[in-house]
């Protein structure tokens, strides 16, 4: 470990983002982790203090302060609701990898983030492994939802309803497309995939491919497309997330389209505001070319609505109309101001109608490794949204991201409900069947 | 430093997970919403019980340990800022539950650490109303309010914190459970006490439980929003309606550096040109709301309003007051550092306020933001600044000193609701003279021989 001082040196770059927060407050009244804590070291009001003061020379070490820093959903409500428009995440991110490169990353981390995410094709292998291993270890819980438990205790399963991996992932089923635009729409998109769409739910992969043939929109889906990096830039792994942006951005490049899209919620906004703000790379290049991507990236609702002309259908005069809600990830709506679109293209199909629940956009409390590390504090924060969920007495509920539907179908499992959880997508593609 | 002997009493009586003493989990605690210097206190408890609450503070006192109590840490004058060296500081947000609503004798029992917004919340489902509406009740929380007797919008008609406050039980420094008040409107048995705890600071006693008057919630709102080209037109309107004996619910203030940022940041389409505006909200039963709206519009228009808006519908107003309410976010973006002052003076008074502050504004180089509640004389002068640049700062300090000066030569007050915390204490004798700090040195010391409770907090050390 290097000496301090170089560390609050580091932090000073940090200085302008920081001084913007006065210490209101306000903070308090969103952050679904403090309405569970009620610790100031866990609101993001307390991380600034945090960090000013590690800027400030006030640690000796900075082993506490990178303990609070690392314990947030990184869900961004705080930032949406500040009066003084403190960049929070953008600060929490950088102060991270600045925290991460001083002290080194921790060993478990390394070895999944470097051993494994780093390379898409290993990541690939072994997953497959772990899908011909799970069925010796859980059993199925809940046919509707589709989540299973673990048969025996088994550490890191714990009491989870997860859903589980796919016996074959979407790139086994559809390695490569790259069609031509049909006649109507005269669009080409590339089509990012991303982890989870891919190893948990190739179905919704499926259906968006669907979708767009059925729009006359051209595909451009590049084979071995890796992880958009995430996990390492949150846990300040710089060396695999610029590993990973260039991996993609190589791989995208091979082909000309008009939009980037991807029907996750979290790959989008990564690719969009945290590709930009803090790939790293020598050759300059990279960081043009990661500019003009994620100007042309679209969550997958934007580009149907904005693009395509979906819009929303009149539900028959019958009541079989199959009642719905939609939960906002904060990844979509605090992170992009994307709320609308995925509400109308769950109502373009006219069998089903839409009923809002009880603060739609509260964070469901997966908030990524968070889940791991903090697996409690996540599933009463997530409890909070079953119930939400549950008083609608819907049968369906649609979120525009996977990570957010294996938290609900994990809180609502749990809750013995019998409601499914589904992306506005595939309901949109159901109903063109029909 | 605190003796190890002493943590592991605290750890008994309120349970290990809430005894904090890690230098990552205290630097959270050593600052609260002021412009001032943290400062770490050497321990951090949070009592879940009231029987916990009580000892803890039985417990400093018997050992001599300056004790500083905290809810939300929202105060705007130091008053959470612990004492340094072996202080400690006392949290109430787990004493967090709504004890009792009372519908057939309106009144609310609470414990300390509800959130405000949380409250009137749970109060207007059941038709009733919890007016004092400070501009952080999202967040803070009931004790606070009390101990700063804090306002909000609807101060001009519905009065402040203190009004509402029908009795309170607090824990001495011995940690002896206090009755006062009562669940009746009218209560004339023994002194007076909740009075002299309300707006305390945490110098006086702890609360432990609050009562608090509940009103029927009005039925129905209408707002307006006037713009003047002029500060003076805008500020006889003020002086006009009270005159003229109408109580608007509110009756707030911006002035032309405001507006424009508000602009600026949401644009919500404010005249950006205009010298002020007034934004009013009547409430009451439909007829009497309606009558004095058209009376007041008329009022706008003959005092020289170059328009006058009245919202149509719930949504118009919502976004009269969405533009109200985003005053303090849009000077905020506007610089680093923001000091949120209110000086308060007799509401006849507004106009040499208002222009007082521009007057400041030019003769220390500053720039200052002026909103507030003008139907209540108390205005905030925002002063946006840059904390870091020492001597911007140093023509800040002596700025505010100015304020002071002013609004005492006006007739007023220092602060009409942030309470004096430490931010003030020093100006404190300025307002009120050394007979009235004197008295209070002793009551204090009767009260709190061994200067414990939030010791340095209004009428300093
Ligand atoms: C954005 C913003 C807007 C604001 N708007 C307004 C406004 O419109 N009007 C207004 O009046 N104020 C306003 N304030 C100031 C502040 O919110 C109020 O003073 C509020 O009452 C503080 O509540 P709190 O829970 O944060 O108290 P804290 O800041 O935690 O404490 C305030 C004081 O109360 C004492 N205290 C707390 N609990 C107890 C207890 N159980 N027993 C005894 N003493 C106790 C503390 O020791 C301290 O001295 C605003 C602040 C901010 C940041
Ligand atoms: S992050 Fe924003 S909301 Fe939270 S204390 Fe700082 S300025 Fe206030
Ligand atoms: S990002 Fe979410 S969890 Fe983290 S501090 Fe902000 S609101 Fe809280």
């Amino acid at each position: 470990m290097s000496d301090i001082k170089t560390l609050t040196e580091l932090m000073k770059e940090l200085e302008e983002q920081l001084v913007v927060c006065m210490r209101c407050g306000m903070c308090q009244s969103v952050c679904p982790l403090f309405a569970e804590t009620g610790r100031e070291s866990d609101v993001a009001r307390g991380k600034l203090a945090l960090l000013d003061g590690l800027m400030q020379e006030m640690f000796k070490e900075p082993k506490g302060v990178y303990e609070r820093l690392n314990k947030c959903l990184l869900c961004g409500s705080c930032a949406d609701n500040c009066p003084s428009g403190v960049n929070v995440l953008e600060i929490f991110i950088r102060a991270r990898a600045i925290l991460t490169g001083y002290m080194g990353l921790p060993a478990v981390k390394k070895a999944i983030l470097r051993g494994m995410l780093a390379r898409p094709e290993l990541f690939d292998r072994l997953v497959e492994w772990g899908t011909k291993f799970q069925k010796f270890f859980t059993k199925p819980v809940n046919d509707l939802i589709g989540t299973s438990c673990a048969r025996f205790a088994f550490p890191l399963i714990g009491d989870r309803h997860f859903m589980p991996l796919t016996p074959v992932p979407f790139h086994q089923i559809t390695p490569y497309l790259n069609t031509a635009p049909g006649g109507r729409s005269g669009l080409k998109v590339g089509f990012y995939v991303g982890c989870l769409m891919d190893k948990i739910f190739p179905n919704i992969a499926r259906a968006i491919v669907d979708v767009l043939d059925y729009h006359g929109v051209g595909i451009f889906m590049p084979e071995d497309q890796g992880c958009c990096g995430i996990p390492a830039v949150s846990s300040g792994d710089m060396k695999t997330f610029n590993q990973l942006v260039r991996h993609n951005v190589e791989k995208f490049e091979k082909e000309s389209f008009d939009y980037l899209i991807t029907a996750c919620a979290t790959c989008t906004s990564t690719i969009k505001k945290i590709w930009p703000m803090m790939v790293q790379d020598d050759s300059r290049n990279i960081r043009v070319k990661v500019k003009a991507i994620a100007e042309k990236t679209l969550d997958i609702n934007q580009f149907l609505v904005s693009k395509t002309g979906v819009e929303e259908g009149t539900p028959g005069k019958d009541d079989r109309a199959v009642r719905v809600t939609y939960h906002d990830p904060c990844h979509l709506k605090k992170s992009l101001g994307i709320s609308d679109e995925p509400r109308t293209v769950v109502q373009a199909n006219p069998g089903y109608r839409l009923a809002e629940m009880p603060e739609p956009d509260r964070c469901c409390g997966l908030g990524g490794s968070f889940n791991i590390q903090y697996y409690d504090i996540s599933t009463e924060i997530g409890k909070r949204k079953r119930d939400n969920i549950a008083s609608t007495g819907c049968s369906v509920v649609a979120t525009g991201c996977p990570a957010c539907m294996i938290q609900l179908s994990d809180v609502l499992s749990k809750a013995g409900d019998r409601v499914m959880v589904k992306h506005p997508v595939e309901i949109y593609a159901d109903g063109l069947k029909s | 430093m605190i003796r190890k002997s002493l943590l592991k009493e605290f750890r008994e009586k309120v349970g290990s997970e809430n005894v904090f003493t890690d230098k990552a989990d205290l630097f959270t605690y050593a600052y609260d919403a002021a412009v001032l210097d943290p400062v770490l206190p050497a321990a951090a408890l949070r009592p879940v019980t009231s029987e916990a609450l009580s000892h803890v503070v039985r417990l400093c006192n018997e050992n001599r340990i300056p004790l500083t109590v905290r809810g939300a840490g929202t105060n705007l004058s130091g008053g959470t800022i612990p004492f340094p060296d072996d202080g400690v500081v006392v949290l109430t947000n787990t004493l967090n539950r709504i004890l009792e609503i009372n519908e057939a004798d309106m009144y609310a029992v609470v414990q300390p650490g509800v959130v405000t917004a949380k409250l009137a919340a749970a109060v207007e489902a059941k038709g009733l109303f919890y007016p004092p509406d400070p501009g952080s009740q999202d967040v803070s929380t009931l004790a606070g309010n009390v101990a700063e007797n804090a306002g909000g919008l609807r101060g001009l008609k519905y009065g402040i914190t203190r009004d509402y406050v029908m009795g309170i039980q607090f824990f001495d420094v011995n940690g002896e459970l206090v009755k006062t008040g009562s669940r009746t409107v009218k209560c004339a048995t023994g002194y007076n006490l909740g009075g002299l705890m309300i707006g305390s600071e945490g110098t006086l006693g702890i609360f432990n439980e609050i009562i608090l008057k509940l009103i029927p919630f009005p039925a129905s709102q209408k707002a307006m929003v006037a713009v003047f080209d002029k500060l003076d037109k805008a500020s006889e309107t003020v002086a006009g309606i009270i005159a003229s004996r109408i109580v608007p619910a509110t009756l707030e203030f911006m002035d032309n550096f405001t507006i424009r940022a508000v602009e600026d940041f949401s644009h919500v389409g404010l005249p950006t040109d205009a010298a002020a505006l007034l934004l009013i909200e009547f409430d009451g039963h439909p007829a009497p709301v309606v009558e004095d709206a058209e009376k007041v519009e008329s009022l706008c228009r003959k005092n020289g309003a170059t328009s006058v808006r009245v919202a149509k519908d719930a949504s118009e107003r919502d976004s009269v007051w969405a533009a109200r309410r985003s005053a303090l976010s849009a000077l905020a973006n506007l610089k680093p550092t923001l000091v949120l002052e209110d000086a308060t003076v007799p509401r006849s008074k507004i106009p040499d306020m208002v222009r007082a502050m521009q007057n400041i504004a030019e003769e220390y180089n500053i720039s200052i933001g002026t909103f507030g509640h003008a139907g209540d004389g108390n205005l905030h002068p925002t002063i946006l600044t840059d904390r870091r640049d020492k001597t911007e700062w140093e023509r800040v300090e002596s700025a505010i000193a100015a304020i002071f000066d002013r609004a005492l030569e006006l007739g007023g007050t220092l602060s009409g609701e942030h309470g004096t915390g430490i931010a003030k204490s020093a100006f404190l004798e300025k307002e009120t003279g050394m007979a009235a700090i004197n008295y209070s040195k002793r009551v204090k010391g009767a009260l709190d021989p061994n200067n414990i409770l939030n010791p340095g907090k209004v009428i300093g050390d």
